[in-house]
Formats: C-alpha cells, structure tokens, sequence
C-alpha cells in the first residue's frame, strides 16, 4: 500500500461530521464500560505490571520459546511452518488449501492475515475465504477498510448495515433492529460453517510449554472456525508466544477487560495440537516474521512487541478520535498503529505516523502490558529525522533542517548569540515568523523575547 | 500430506530473531527477567459466597441462572427450561447422569452426531469441567459429562449443569485446575461466559450471532432448594 501523509489522509475524516459521532459514541461507550471492570480489580496494577514483565522476558528470550512451542505443537500432532514474510506465508496458507481441495476457507478476524493480506493472495490462488466475524463480514461485502482493531465496522451505522445486507444477502426483508441484523448474518454464515473443508484462524496466545493454541472471541464464530472444519490453519505472529500455560492467567484477565470492557469474553477456545474424536484432525501453525525481528531488534521499540491488540489506547486516543482509523492506512490504526505500522512497513513507508500524536499519555495509562507509546513515538521520530537529514537532497530543501542548522551556528559562538538575542528583542512586537518559516506559527505563539535577557542582568547587576 | 518444513526459512527466521537479541548477555536465562507474580492468586471467599458471586456474573451476561438442588431436581430444572423454550430434541455427551435426563424431552446421547444433525437439535445438556465465580465463566475440557467441542456449540441451546464445588474464585485457579488435562491428555479447552454475543453493530450488545444464543446455567448442590438469580 502506498500511504500518503498522515494529516492529508485524516482530512476527509475531519470533514465527515457522521464518521464522528459514530466514532464518539463508540469510544466513549467501551471506555466508560472498560473503566468499570478494571476499577472491580483490586489488583489491575499487579496484573499490568505482570503481565508487562512477561512479555519482556518472552521478547527477550524468543527464540528458546518458539523452539519450544514447535515442539510442543508437534508433539501434539500439529505441524508447524515458517514463513520470512507476507509472501511465504500466503503461499502457505493457500498451498495448504489446494491440497486439501478447498475452494474456501472459513475464516474468524485475524489481523495478521489482513497484514499479509491473505484473503487477496488466496483469491488469486482461486480459494475465497468467507470472513465470519460480523464486522469482517460487513467489511468484506461493502469492500471496505477496517477502522477499528476490535470493531472494524466501527464507522458504519444500523441503517448503512441494513442497506448492505439486502443488497448482498439472500434476504427480501430487513429492519435495522442489530439483532435482526445479526440473524441475516447467523444464517448466511451458517451453511458456510457446514461445508467448510478448511478453517483459518489467528491466534492470540500460544504456549511454549504445551503447545496450545489460544483464541479469544465473542460470536462463535471462532470456535466453529476452529472446531468443525475438518482442516485448521493457525496464522501467528512470533511474537504471540508465551511462556507457560499458567501466564495465560494474567492474560487472560487483562485482554477482555482491556478490550471489550467485560469480565470475560463470551468465548475463548484453546487447542493442543490434534484432539482425536474432537475438532480438527489435521492442524496447521504458520509463524510469521514479517518484519517483526527488525522491531525485535530496536532496543526501544522492541516493547511494541508486547501488544496484544486489545485496542484500548485507541479509545482513549484524542487523535483517534478524531481522525478514525483509516487516517493511519494500515491495518494497526491508533496509537498502537503509529508505532508499530512504521517499524514494520519502515519509516520510508510511515514516517508522518509517530507525528499523528499529541504525546498526552492516555495510551500509556491504559496499556494492559504498559507499553510506552509515547516513548516509542519520541524515539521514532528522532530516527524519521536523522534519516531525512541523512538524505542530503531532501535535507537541503527541509526549513525545519535549515532553521536548526542556522540555530546551531548562532549558539556555537558568544558574540553571534548575543547580537541574535538583541535582535529577537527588538522584534518582540514580532508574533509571527516570516518566509518559509511562517508555518510554525500558523498555529503557535511566538514566545516573547524578555526585554533583559540573563546576560544583560549579569552584566549590570 | 502436510508440506515439510522448510529448514532453510525456519533457520532463517530463527536466525534474525537471534540477531535481533545481540544486545541481551549471552549468560542472561529466560528466569532472571523478573516476573513478580504480586497479583492475587487464590481467594478467600465461603463456598456460599463464591456460589452466589458466581450466579450473580454469570446472569450478568444475560445468562438464565437457576439453584437447584442434586438428582431429581436437576432433571426438573432441565425439563423446566426446555418447557420455556419448546425445546424437545436434546443432544447430550454419551457419559450424562440418567438420572439429569427429564421426562417428555428425547435425549440424543452423542455417539458420533452429525454436524447436521447437531445443526438440527434443539439443544444440547452438557456438565462442565468448573466455573469461575468472579468472571461469571464456564470451563469445559471435554472430560467427564461435557462430550466434544461441536455439541455444545451448534445447538441454539444449552443447558450446562455447573456442581457447586466445581466453583473457584478467579481465573488463576482455574488455570491451575485445568492444567493436567491439557499438559497429559492435550484435551481442547472452552470458556464460555454467557451466550454468544456481538457490539458490532454501534456497540449494541446483541445475543447471539453463531454460538447457542441461549446460556441457561444450573448450579446444583447442597445450598440450591433457595432460588437465585
């Protein structure tokens, strides 16, 4: 996907007073009923910091785990595969498919396989994969973009939901009551969930130790995804292991609260392999890469790694909140997008995206495993810089460069800086920077230059 | 059948990951990154107090939640709920107590059913492996009374008879119960906390989409003849 700069992709958004209040409501709503379940912990804070040192231990030591969790799969009966990146593992996925002859695959929301973007390359290997989250699937037949990590469809109301489904499926009539809504879909799906040969999952968790897969969901489309086809392909980032089946306990308390603002997600489905007589008879784990060792690699950025997409930093985000998901162009919108989207597609690719950020904090405060957004964005935008300076061409014609380069050779010498100083004060009356530099203070107050400065008084006191 | 895995790409993958990972000393364990588990990992709850937290969540998630007693009670409890909801056609794991099956409902014991059929029945009667007080959440781990995975699932109904004493406090212990079948046996696990759900819709919680969309729960023991929930 080509981006264009964040501010230039969020101006439509800005202009759509409708995507605002669906966006408003939405956040508002999740953040009030995520307030609520975490205030019921009296050890939230345990539970953070926990689960915050597990996943640096995992990271830190990943590649003992993931050893590990091979051997557990197959020892379990499962067979595990390794893909480099987006590529491999679609030819993976759709090589699996076809030998299975399988013209489709049931599919429950995966952000991975939309970061590979597997439904396209499994198309083209004429397999159709049938999105069976409810968002996923309204996304799917209106072909449109996800906004949302936890609610894709978060942009799209009853009645433009109600106007898809009688344009896509088989029905005559429809209200826009959501429950009337989710039956159309319940039946569409259902005969799909019958036929399917072949069922395609992420994951959120898998245990090293055991071997065990975890997915956490709220329809059921998950589990019939997972459990009645008779062939299961698992897509898992590396970076989704953990250690011991005994930390899904901190897990699995702070995903669901953190995310839908329940106690418990309505289901969670966790599988060790093949089970005989039970599920799937033939099981599949791909272990993506895809750009992930190179965040791995960066001492700072390597804790976006811990995310475990629950999508709270979203809700809590002014920017998001304005601007919606796709001003982020990626499939990781949010604050948890503008620093994961440009380490793994490159700053080259995403470098507007540790800008699209306040540096409030709200992120950090409510990150289940206490990621440092605002550090990572800081951190980010120092290397978007010194790349762009270390590109002479576009560092010549850069003001923001210019004007520092100007600064540095006043304040490198005593007399240039007091002369520069005695100048700023003879245009206090100066609220606004001329030239090219008049962007600055479009939106900013030019501080006043005090009428003494600091010298001045030294010297005369 | 399945493709064998490539030594080339798993090296590799492994490879950056350990070049990724320079910086960590080489002597450092996966052990010596602190984990400080200072969160609570028991309860101190009354056996009564965890019974009635644990229905109190449970029908929060809007959920039918009945106290019944042991035996006979049960099978009038599970009558009673498929009365309300004209179901007739109950599938059932192969191993249920006779004595939970109620008079007027056929019980289809599970030797191998369809995914048609299931898709067919009119609910399932299934026993659980726990119950988590604090979340309002059933665990099922396809041993005693509980069958496999896709009778529970297809039904639009079901009936899920929780013994009191299979409650616990939270979810540390719950996957602390859980662990042997799953670490010795490698049996799939399922929590199920209420009926099946979305807020895909402007944030609507709507019961329903895929899973059985009626949860009804009946917690039997000693304490049921006082009805709750």
């Amino acid at each position: 996907m080509s981006r264009v700069p964040f501010p230039e992709a969020a101006r439509p958004a800005l202009a759509n007073p409708q995507l605002r209040r669906n966006l408003g409501h939405a956040t508002r709503t999740i953040r009030a009923k995520r307030a609520g379940v975490v205030a019921e912990l009296p050890d939230w804070e345990e539970l953070r910091e926990a689960g915050r040192a597990l996943k640096e231990r995992t990271l830190r030591h990943l590649d003992v785990y993931l050893e590990q969790l091979e051997a557990a799969v197959e020892a379990a009966g499962g067979h595990v595969h390794w893909a480099r990146d987006a590529d491999e593992a679609n030819r993976i996925v759709a090589g699996l498919a076809r030998d299975h002859g399988a013209d489709e695959v049931v599919k429950v929301k995966s952000l991975a396989s939309d970061e590979i973007e597997l439904n396209e390359a499994l198309a083209v290997a004429g397999v159709r994969a049938v999105e069976t989250d409810l968002a996923e699937l309204i996304i799917q037949l209106s072909d449109d973009r996800q906004s949302h990590i936890l609610v894709p469809a978060i942009h799209r109301n009853r009645a433009e939901i109600r106007e898809l489904f009688l344009r896509t499926l088989e029905v005559d009539e429809l209200s826009d009551d959501p429950a009337e809504l989710a039956e159309a879909a319940r039946l569409h799906l259902r005969r799909a969930f019958l036929r399917a040969r072949v069922g395609f999952s992420g994951a959120n968790f898998g245990v090293a130790e055991t071997g065990t897969v975890c997915v956490v969901e709220s329809e059921g489309n998950g589990r019939m995804c997972t459990t009645l086809p008779p062939v299961l392909i698992t897509l898992m980032g590396i970076e989704k292991v953990v250690p011991l089946w005994s930390d899904l306990e901190v897990f699995l308390q702070l995903l669901p609260r953190s995310s839908t603002g329940e106690r418990m997600n309505p289901y969670t489905s966790l599988w060790t392999g093949v089970a005989e007589g039970d599920g799937p008879s033939e099981f599949h784990l791909v272990l993506l890469d895809n750009g992930r060792t190179d965040v791995l690699a960066d001492e700072v950025g390597r804790q976006t790694l811990a995310c475990i997409r629950c999508s709270a930093c979203l809700n809590v985000c002014p920017v998001y909140a304005r601007t919606g998901g796709h001003a982020y162009q990626s499939i990781y919108p949010g604050p948890i997008g503008a620093i994961l989207t440009p380490q793994l597609a490159g700053l080259d690719e995403a470098g507007s995206l540790p800008y699209a950020s306040s540096l409030c904090g709200a992120c950090y405060e409510v990150c289940p495993v206490k990621i440092d957004i605002p550090q990572v964005l800081v951190h980010l935008r120092g290397k978007e810089v010194a790349a762009r300076a270390a590109s002479p061409a576009r560092a010549r014609l850069d003001p923001e460069r210019a004007a520092m380069r100007s600064m540095a050779w006043v304040f490198a010498d005593r007399t240039r800086y007091e002369r520069a100083q005695k100048a700023a004060r003879l245009g206090r009356r100066l609220d606004r920077l001329p030239g090219p530099l008049r962007g600055w203070t479009a939106a900013r107050d030019l501080p006043t230059a005090p009428p003494q400065s600091f010298r001045d008084w030294w010297r005369a006191r | 059948m399945a493709r064998a895995v490539s030594p080339t790409t798993r090296d590799e993958v492994l490879g950056r990951v350990r070049a990724a990972l320079r910086s960590v000393p080489r002597d450092e364990r996966p052990e010596d990154v602190a984990v400080e588990r200072r969160y609570r990992r028991g309860h101190d709850l009354s056996r009564v107090e965890l019974v009635e937290l644990f229905c109190e969540r449970v029908a929060d998630y809007r959920a039918t939640v009945r106290r019944v007693g042991s035996g006979a009670a049960i099978a009038a409890a599970v009558g009673q709920a498929c009365a309300e909801r004209g179901a007739e056609r109950l599938v059932g794991p192969a191993d249920l107590p006779p004595g939970w099956a109620p008079d007027g409902v056929e019980l289809v014991p599970d030797h191998g059913v369809s995914h048609h059929d299931l898709d067919q029945m009119d609910g399932v009667l299934s026993g659980c492996a726990l119950g988590i007080a604090e979340t309002g959440t059933i665990a099922l781990d396809g041993g005693a009374r509980q069958g496999r995975r896709a009778i529970s699932l297809l039904p639009d109904l079901h009936v899920c008879v929780v013994e009191e004493d299979q409650i616990v406090g939270g979810v540390p212990e719950a996957m602390a119960r859980l662990e042997a079948a799953v670490r010795d046996e490698g049996r799939p696990i399922t929590f199920v906390s209420g009926p099946s759900a979305t807020s895909d819709i402007e944030l609507d919680r709507v019961e329903g989409v895929h899973g059985p969309r009626d949860l009804v729960v009946l917690v039997a023991g000693l304490h049921g003849e006082q009805p709750s929930g």
